[in-house]
């Protein structure tokens, strides 16, 4: 990481942190920040928390390992959480589970070696009337076949070649 | 994605701003008293008296008091306070604001799944535009002295934080292990403050009954189990989606409203909740009977229910948080049991063995968790026990 991330990364913990309260209470909103943006909470990244907040990196760290949402390791550019609870099983998950494997050539709990895509279950999504469900990043997918798995794949590499696009244009 | 509600629900009939207009005049035990008098339980599940929790905080003493909006919505099966907080998210923030004029708080938490973030746009303009009609903020609605404003807080996928306790040490910024109760959060919550906690749909209600007054809702129900209650229906039947039904309405006469009459189960309340075979279908939902915060997944005739009972399993080793051995353990147990019956490798004596281990998880476990995790697999067991033993697929 250059100097000038590691720098603009404390100074949005430091504006986090006065945002959500300044103390303890604030590190679930600063975690879910820091990884909005940096797209993963680092070692350095729970250091400066650490700093700021004054506790132990450790306790940072306690907190980061314990929600399935937050991740310190490096993950792809969409996190795809596929629902593996009862109704959207019975709905057919898993043959949804098989074609995002065919068509992204990575099993659960891996990442597309382009750094694109990180494939994963979650459990509930609250859609169980509409299954099978499933999230990419914030988004929700639901009665998802096996033949509109390809198109939300695409959609998903479409909106960032839009996005790079704009920001060439700009 | 839709939100496929079934028939007309009461909260489409209450005006935004009606029940805040209504309480900004009722002194703080009257607020108390119409919740009381309207006989609501808790609607996360548990089924504790509002009432009784919010006397408890507006008793306690406390520089600070919080009232925290419990979106957390886990249970598997459940998602009626999703469609609560897509369609009536007024009614939800109102309920907070009255709970706070009673009890004398000054800041509302909602905790909000990170499942559905999605829904945080939505939510943050609306209180944007609640502070702009002095709904929220200083004096509200001109009443001199009470301030109020709420912030939404985001959950990061852990089901154990829609328990209360753990909850709280979420928004503390700790991982999300629930606490030994007592004490209660109504008097040692959210920064050791009284706090109370309530769940979504609760406090749509709190906002009805205020505006419709407690006997309308005290007329609904049963005698122990006041008023209408959403369900979140799925699995097999017609017509999924959620339902407003009153308490004490029997699994048979559900299962006829949703078009799943020809079910040979269902679970209630959830993975923490029981499965009900068909010869019981003439049991009520309703506190004194089959309890439940509104999860109705419904099991066709070819459901295989060791499946059922083998994801519900799964479901509890990953979200158990580890604190306890009963849960922690036991739970690994159950689902290694689970697949030795799938196996057809587990005798009669080794499936008694874990029978009683599920009931001692029921009662050594520290929290909810871990007391209903071993529900759905013991009631299968024994429910269905001509499908479990001597399996050979
Ligand atoms: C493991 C576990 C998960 C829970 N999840 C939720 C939840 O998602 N939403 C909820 O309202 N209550 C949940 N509860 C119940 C809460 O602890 C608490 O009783 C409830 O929020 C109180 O609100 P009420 O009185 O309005 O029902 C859960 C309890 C346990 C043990
Ligand atoms: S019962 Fe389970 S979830 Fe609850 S405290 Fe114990 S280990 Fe954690």
């Amino acid at each position: 990481m250059l100097i000038t991330e590691r720098q603009r990364m404390v100074q949005d913990i430091e504006s986090w942190a006065g945002q959500f309260g300044n103390d303890r209470s604030s590190l679930m909103p600063i975690l879910q920040n820091v990884q909005k943006k940096y797209s993963r909470i680092s070692e350095f990244s729970m250091q400066a928390i650490a700093d700021r907040l004054e506790i132990h990196p450790v306790e940072v760290y306690g907190v980061v390992s314990f929600y399935s949402f937050l991740k310190d390791e490096v993950h792809g550019k969409f996190v795809i959480r596929l629902c593996q609870t009862i109704t959207c099983d019975m709905a057919g998950k898993d043959r949804v589970a098989k074609q995002l494997e065919n068509d992204l050539g990575v099993s659960f709990g891996e990442t597309t070696t382009d750094g694109m895509f990180t494939l994963e279950y979650a459990n509930c999504l609250g859609m169980c009337d509409q299954g099978p469900a499933m999230l990419v990043n914030d988004q929700v997918f639901t009665c998802v076949t096996p033949e509109k798995v390809h198109d939300i794949i695409q959609g998903c590499r479409q909106s960032l070649t839009a996005f790079a696009g704009l920001r060439k244009e700009s | 994605m839709q939100n496929s509600t079934y028939g007309n629900l009461t909260f489409s009939t209450v005006k935004p701003g009606e029940a805040l207009a209504k309480a900004k005049n009722m002194k703080p035990v009257d607020i108390i008293a119409a919740m009381s008098d309207s006989g609501m339980k808790g609607r996360g599940g548990a089924g504790f008296p509002t009432s009784i929790k919010w006397n408890l905080a507006a008793a306690a003493k406390g520089d600070e008091k919080f009232v925290v909006c419990n979106a957390d919505e886990g249970e598997p099966g459940t998602f009626k306070d999703r469609v609560i907080l897509t369609d009536y998210p007024e009614l939800v923030f109102e309920g907070m604001t009255i709970a706070a004029m009673a009890i004398g708080a000054k800041v509302g938490i909602v905790y909000l799944r990170g499942e559905y973030a999605y829904l945080t746009k939505q939510l943050e303009d609306l209180l944007a535009k609640c502070r702009e009609e002095n709904l929220l903020g200083k004096n509200v609605l001109g009443k001199q002295g009470f301030d109020f404003d709420i912030e939404i807080r985001m959950g990061s996928g852990a089901y154990v934080c829609g328990e209360e306790t753990a909850l709280i040490e979420s928004l503390e910024g700790q991982r999300g292990e629930p606490r030994n109760r007592p004490p209660f959060p109504v008097d040692t919550g959210f920064m050791g403050r009284p706090t109370i906690v309530n769940n979504v749909e609760t406090l749509a209600w709190a906002s009805c009954i205020i505006a419709k007054g407690p006997e309308w809702f005290n007329a609904i129900g049963t005698e122990k189990s006041k008023g209408p209650k959403l369900f979140s229906i799925s699995g097999d039947c017609e017509k999924p989606g959620v339902y407003e039904l009153p308490m004490g309405i029997t699994i048979a006469e559900l299962l006829a409203e949703v078009g799943g009459a020809n079910a040979k189960a269902v679970q209630i309340g959830g993975a923490s909740g029981q499965c009900v075979p068909k010869t019981q279908f003439d049991r009520q939902i309703a506190f004194e009977d089959i309890a439940t915060g509104g999860s109705v997944i419904v099991f066709g005739p070819e459901r295989d229910m060791l499946t059922v009972a083998h994801n519900f399993m799964e479901f509890f080793v990953e979200e158990s948080c580890g604190q306890c051995t009963p849960c922690r353990e036991g739970n690994a147990k159950l689902l290694e049991g689970v697949n030795m019956l799938r196996e057809g490798k587990c005798s009669m004596s080794y499936l008694k063995e874990l029978c009683a281990l599920g009931e001692t998880m029921q009662l050594a476990s520290k929290c909810g968790l871990g007391q209903s995790s071993p529900n759905a697999f013991l009631s299968i067991v024994s429910n269905f026990e001509q499908e479990m033993m001597g399996r050979t697929n």
